[in-house]
């Protein structure tokens, strides 16, 4: 039986339906804009952009930031599977808080998260005041590639647990208990059975950790860390030449590429739905036993240091401005102002990977992977290129909509469609298509059988890719900055603008809030994945 | 109504655009970001840019918006308000505060008589593994350009390799560089002098004060805060009175006391905590000059720092 969930695919696919198709390309076309854009920009190059990009030291800076995304990968991996697992299949105590917790990292921006690890372990950090009488005088160094490293994987694992989280809750257990039944003990039925099954779901969420790695321009810069995106910087803040920085940043969609081929060898074409008739019971509770105490230690050290640590951080410049006199900054417009564009985003960028998955999963066809992976194209590339694309595009032929909250939305749908595609089409590998034949034969219509029977079974992933757009979205800040409309404020920009300038009293007060409505939101949404 | 894209924080100045609409009448919509990304909007925007006023934290960004022709020519009774070195000599765009570039240093292990009376004095191997500096930041480039200017390629080029055999820290910008030097991370930051204010008044216990550079020595650069009016503006008339209105006795009054930045107009006194504009003594320098970004940019690659 276990065999049977790898099988390969021998079936006819069927054609899609033109709306299907004609939806997801438009996602695709959104999707590759900024693409287009860079394109156009790069056509003006000469040949000292070329030159320029072809340089030693760029080429080692690129180099330097793939060996990072792959490090904080595989970092990211080993720190996420325990919690998802943990915190849906064992009687882990409090389990439910820790699935929240385990989650929440991703709403620090990693402008505050960078702060908050060279606090804790910088060269005077308070980890260095705790050791210091021990007679230790010097930490190891932790700027440049160890604090990138560290920075990014304490605040981009919960990627891979959400997606993991989602696939084993939708884990049929018939298939783990036979082969327990077959002698496997736990241990070999994990690694055999469990995890085989679970490829789908833990590529898609490294996909989206590495692509957020080679992306991210907060934490790197803040941690001394010369990165590819640093370098991109360089040339819009400094030459203003967005020619350079286009050449530059096609050189990083290149590498998106790559990242995009490896993920689809590394999850391969198999098939990880149902062979039998009937349906997937819940799983069973896994006792830990003495375990337990291992298990704790290890979700608090997790939690500890991407959570407590950044909280910690930002509560403390709390508390050193208010006794300094600083007036408490309660901004509930731009809370208000928050949530409803990252909701919105949220519920745009799940729908709009509906399409996109069924193309890629029920379909098969090159038309369909390749609409798949264009969504992605946006998510590796610096918010401030995607940003600066729509603006080029709507100030010029869209003026009616520029600097509105839909054309805003729209930016967020490129950066931000790829988190919820990668969940969905997780998901989906683990609907049987049967049941959607049976459907069928019943006599409705595709857009019924969607509707009606694969969306709700899919319902946990759909909203685990939603709560993932949320989260980001809330914290996204160089889209919101070039594209709100004028006087938009957000959280986001309140925490920049105060921490730019050395405000960090200020940050506080929008950063307490923003993870509050975090965590408020997922206890709401972790509480709804289980009901289907 | 006027439309303003702010390079400078809401923190900083969005109680001054207030005060503006209180004063006139004149409702503002502001946009507040990164002075670059706010002069790579304008320029990305072009022609079909929604902005009247370009408010920037630098003259560099003011300069490149002026040099694609998005810049109208200010009038005369506002660039009259400030001197020459403080405006573009085409008279595009025009400083409305000052700041000036400092070292600042941790005061539990130094004293002012510490500090070297050159910026050049920090090439000097003592200073191995003891200073930081923003490379990435434009104030910083800026300071580099007039260094090019002011001494020569050469010199320049001698200046960024001294620093950098003392292996410097690198900071994403100049308040990650303070806090640094507050937490005796490292012992001196290039900087400008106004971060460190605001850090006292957040804490006044911050281990950390100012050493400016006298005698026209490239590290005393005093850089201005500016504002331009786009040749696109719809509301331009609404838009002069704004730059007028920051040029006025009320938000110089407001630079000095809440910025702590040097107020630019005749008559106006800095924070008695601040030397004199005078007792800096800047060296000779248009700011206008500053805009050949691109060479500082180059020898900084050069060099390996960027």
């Amino acid at each position: 039986m276990a065999t049977l969930t790898t099988r390969r695919s021998a079936s006819r696919v069927p054609a899609p339906p033109a709306w299907l198709t004609g939806a997801g390309a438009l996602v695709a076309l959104l999707g590759l804009l900024p693409i287009a854009y860079l394109l156009i920009l790069a056509a003006g190059s000469d040949e000292s952009a070329i030159a320029l990009a072809l340089r030693d030291r760029t080429l080692g800076v690129l180099a330097r930031t793939l060996v990072l995304a792959a490090t904080v990968t595989t970092a990211s991996v080993l720190v996420a599977l325990p919690l998802a697992w943990l915190t849906t299949r064992s009687d882990l105590p409090g389990r439910r808080w820790w699935g929240v917790l385990s989650v929440l990292p991703l709403v620090v921006p990693s402008y505050v998260g960078g702060y908050a690890v060279v606090a804790a372990f910088g060269p005077r950090g308070t980890l260095q005041s705790l050791l210091e009488p021990l007679g230790i005088t010097r930490l190891p160094e932790l700027y440049g590639f160890p604090g990138a490293a560290l920075a990014l994987t304490l605040f981009s694992f919960p990627y891979i647990v959400l997606s993991v989280r989602g696939a084993l809750l939708r884990l049929d257990p018939a298939y783990e208990e036979v082969s327990r039944s077959l002698g496997r003990g736990p241990w070999r039925t994990f690694w055999t059975v469990t995890i085989p099954q679970l490829r789908p779901a833990i590529a898609a969420g490294a996909l989206l950790v590495a692509l957020y790695s080679l992306a991210d321009f907060g934490a790197v810069s803040l941690l001394q860390f010369d990165s590819f995106t640093r370098a991109i910087y360089v040339q819009y803040r400094a030459s203003f030449d967005p020619t350079l920085a286009a050449v530059l940043a096609l050189m990083l969609v290149t590498c998106t590429g790559g990242v995009l081929l490896a993920e689809s060898r590394l999850r391969g074409r198999a098939r990880y739905d149902r062979a039998g008739a009937g349906a997937a019971r819940p799983p069973a509770t896994v006792s830990l036993g003495a375990w337990r105490w291992l298990a704790l230690a290890f979700c608090s050290v997790v939690v500890g240091l991407s959570v407590v640590m950044p909280v910690g951080t930002i509560a403390f410049w709390l508390i050193r401005g208010v006794s300094a006199g600083e007036p408490l900054n309660l901004v509930w417009d731009a809370t208000l102002n928050s949530v409803l564009a990252s909701a919105l985003a949220a519920v745009l960028a799940v729908l709009a990977s509906i399409p996109v998955a069924v193309l890629a999963v029920r379909h098969r066809n090159w038309v369909g992977v390749l609409i798949e992976r264009a969504t992605y194209a946006g998510f590796a590339l610096p918010g401030i290129v995607i940003g600066l694309a729509f603006v080029f595009v709507a100030a010029r032929f869209l003026p009616a909509i520029y600097q509105t909250l839909p054309l805003l939305l729209l930016a967020y749908l490129v950066r931000f469609a790829p988190e919820a595609v990668g969940v969905t089409r997780a998901s989906l590998l683990q609907v049987s298509p049967r049941i959607e034949e049976v459907a069928r034969t019943l006599g409705r219509r595709p857009g019924a059988v969607l509707r009606e029977v694969t969306l709700p079974i899919i319902r946990p992933g759909l909203i685990a890719g939603g709560a993932l757009v949320f989260l980001t979205a809330m914290k996204e800040l160089p889209t919101t900055i070039l594209l709100a409309p004028t006087g938009f404020d957000t959280l986001a920009v309140r925490i920049w603008s105060a921490t730019s300038e050395g405000f960090f009293a200020r940050a506080a007060a929008p950063a307490l809030l923003m993870v509050i409505v975090a965590a408020f939101s997922l206890t709401v949404v972790l509480r709804r994945e289980r009901d289907r | 109504m006027v439309t303003v894209y702010s390079g400078r924080s809401e923190e900083l100045v969005g109680p001054l655009l207030e005060d503006f609409t209180e004063a006139t009448g004149i409702e503002v919509e502001a946009r507040y970001g990164d002075t670059a990304e706010m002069a790579n909007l304008i320029l990305t925007e072009g022609e079909n840019s929604p902005a009247d006023v370009f408010f920037a934290q630098d003259a560099g960004a003011l300069g490149a918006v002026a040099q694609e022709g998005l810049l109208a020519p200010l009038p005369e009774e506002i660039l009259g308000a400030v001197e020459d070195r403080f405006k573009s000599p085409s008279g595009e765009w025009v400083g409305v505060s000052g700041r000036a570039r400092v070292v600042a240093y941790n005061t539990e292990t130094l004293a002012e008589e510490d500090m070297p009376d050159s910026i050049f004095g920090f090439t000097d191997p003592e200073w191995s593994g003891r200073i930081g500096w923003a490379p990435t930041n434009g104030s910083f480039q800026s300071f580099v350009t007039a260094l090019r200017i002011i001494e020569g390629e050469d010199r320049a080029r001698e200046w960024l390799e001294g620093i950098q055999a003392n292996e410097p820290n690198v900071y994403d910008g100049n308040s990650a560089a303070l806090e640094a030097v507050a937490s005796g991370e490292i012992d001196v930051a290039f900087i400008n002098h106004y971060y460190l204010f605001q850090r006292l008044a957040e804490d006044p216990d911050t281990a950390a004060a100012n050493h400016f550079m006298t005698d026209g020595d490239p590290g005393a650069l005093v850089n201005v805060a500016g504002a331009g009016i786009l040749n696109t503006a719809e509301n331009d008339e609404a838009a002069r009175e704004l730059v007028a209105f920051l040029l006025g006795e009320e938000a110089q009054t407001y630079f000095a006391t809440e910025t702590y930045e040097y107020p630019l107009i005749d008559g106006m006194e800095a924070d008695p905590a601040l030397p004199s504009l005078g007792e800096i003594g800047s060296p000779e320098l248009d700011l206008s000059e500053l805009s050949d970004l691109e060479g500082t940019l180059e020898l900084l690659q050069e060099v390996g720092i960027l």
